[in-house]
């Protein structure tokens, strides 16, 4: 990892400086009111050094992943600007880039997407022009040789911070860390993984990801998600594709009354990012508190990471 | 080859509105081999029509033909005594036969009975499954002879997305997911080494992104 920054990002600036980040996540509106966003950005600001913004998630129409990171930062605070491969061409998505850039985003996450058999519209025709490791690439080529993958020269590239996922829970698991090798050699910088519960395989993952050298090319963000309820544990567990979430973790969360299974979710979460501190290769934390904003604060405080540092 | 499905009897039944005198004409060729618009099809769906339209004291009068293909002017050809004596024709073959007697029979309306799905084969008698995508660009050397474009739900070239569960696809437990599949055939055939390079971006052009396809063999041009 080079002397230089890449695009001057607060998270690029964090991870570098070798302090342990923090990410959260604001999913966009179903709707064009910019004041749902300003809401969110009020629940999470100073929470973490920068916030995803997901772009069409489980391929459900929201409002744009690029005009609610503009909304954002003019509540003063950083996106990661996510781009999936489902909904647009090479054309598209360079022109996104180049957009973004323009607007002043400085981290992109680079994702294949949720297939749109699981959104609001199934009927829909996908793209998957790119899959996500030409999609890193492709933003690798654009930033680093200012070219456009017609190989003509871009005036002006786009400087962004390159992030990817990482799911060491899917199947099969021994091409895991492999495959984060192709997303290192495809040019990604930082790396939110899939959803923790699983820590022991978690950490086999990353033994795997250390011995193989890849911490020291890439930053990895281990993803931290709380349970509101048990019920949300036991459909993460069994309705989310490439989720791990332990019979141990759903007995406690099942065990626990009613009226307590949030704060046990949190608790649950912050003992989550303890473990992760402890473990080689960890450059910080993703914590995805979905349509839970106002809980990243209490989480992030509880295991000790706030403040935020300045930059 | 080509595999085509039935269209619904209501939706037939609907495009043969008001008319008198039909010809079912089934292709032997693929769809003869699927089961779904060879000759023997061409009967039952003939029976069908003639039987619902009696019921609705509206006959129909229908002349069954099975052609030996009808992708090939020349057995298109065949068609021309029945094409004369029809109001329109039922086309039991995909949709490439159904153009190619439309492009012959110019006065006469040829109507789909087939919705065409996709290049596959039968895994069994009445069992069958997708296998190509015809994107012009065969790159089965790379993937163990398992096609990703096909195969996976999302086309992915570099490996499994992040929904592999137990080798199969997370949109559907009974789908497989083409990269398991891949994967462990690469591993059997000790070319593990396939996957660890990224595959280049897909050039497209040689799929039907390019425009309309056409294969030409220059010697046999005279």
């Amino acid at each position: 990892m080079s002397d230089e920054f890449k695009s001057g990002s607060k998270l690029e600036k964090v991870l570098k400086s070798g302090q342990f980040a923090v990410t959260g996540e604001c999913g966009p509106p179903r709707g064009a009111d910019a004041e749902v966003i300003r809401k969110k950005c009020t629940l999470l600001k100073d929470k973490a050094d920068a916030f995803n913004i997901t772009d069409n998630q489980t391929a459900v129409v929201r409002m744009s992943s690029i005009a609610s990171a503009v909304i954002m930062m003019q509540q003063g605070m950083e996106p990661v600007m996510q781009m999936v491969c489902r909904d647009r061409n090479r054309i598209a998505i360079q022109s996104d880039i180049l957009g973004g850039a323009a607007l002043g985003i400085k981290n992109m996450l680079c994702l294949s997407g949720d297939h749109q058999k699981f959104g609001d519209h199934p009927q829909a025709k996908n793209v998957f022009d790119l899959d996500s490791i030409q999609l890193i690439n492709t933003v690798k080529i654009m930033r680093d040789d200012c070219k456009f993958l017609s190989g003509e020269e871009i005036k002006g590239a786009p400087k962004l911070f390159i992030g990817a996922a990482a799911n060491p829970f899917a199947d099969p698991f021994e091409i895991r860390a492999p495959r984060l090798a192709k997303k290192i050699a495809a040019g990604v910088d930082f790396i939110q993984t899939q959803c923790i519960f699983n820590l022991k395989k978690f950490e086999e993952w990353m033994k795997q990801v250390v011995d193989m050298g890849l911490h020291e090319k890439v930053y990895i963000l281990g993803g931290v998600t709380p349970f509101k309820s048990f019920g949300m544990a036991r459909y993460m567990a069994n309705n989310v594709p490439g989720m791990d979430v332990p019979d141990e973790l759903l007995q406690r969360m099942k065990s626990t009354p009613k009226e307590k299974q949030a704060e046990e979710g949190i608790t649950i979460a912050v003992e989550t990012i303890k473990r992760l501190q402890a473990i080689k290769g960890i450059a910080g934390v993703h914590i995805m508190a979905i349509e839970w904003e106002e809980k990243v604060g209490e989480i992030a405080e509880k295991a000790g990471l706030l403040p935020r540092p300045t930059i | 080859m080509v595999i085509g499905e039935r269209k619904p009897f209501d939706e037939i039944m609907k495009m043969l509105e008001g008319v008198k005198k039909i010809a079912v004409m089934g292709c032997g060729g693929c769809v003869t081999v699927c089961l779904t618009g060879g000759h023997d099809e061409v009967r039952v769906l003939s029976s069908q029509l003639r039987m619902a339209r009696d019921k609705e004291g509206n006959p129909i009068e229908i002349i069954e033909k099975t052609l030996e293909r009808q992708c090939d002017p020349e057995y298109v050809e065949q068609a021309e005594g029945v094409a004369s004596e029809v109001e329109a024709v039922l086309s039991m073959a995909c949709g490439a036969g159904v153009q190619f007697m439309a492009e012959r029979y110019k006065d006469l309306p040829i109507y789909p009975a087939l919705n065409t799905t996709f290049v596959g084969g039968s895994k069994k008698e009445g069992y069958y499954v997708e296998r190509c995508q015809t994107c012009g660009e065969c790159k089965l050397y790379f993937t163990g002879g398992i096609c990703p474009i096909a195969r996976c739900s999302k086309s992915l070239l570099n490996g499994p997305c992040g929904g592999s569960t137990n080798g199969k696809c997370e949109i559907d437990p009974e789908i497989d997911c083409a990269w398991q599949l891949i994967l462990d055939r690469l591993k059997s055939l000790n070319q593990m080494d396939r996957y660890s390079s990224m595959m280049p971006i897909n050039d497209w052009r040689t799929n039907r992104d390019g425009g309309p396809r056409k294969m030409i063999r220059e010697d046999f041009q005279r």
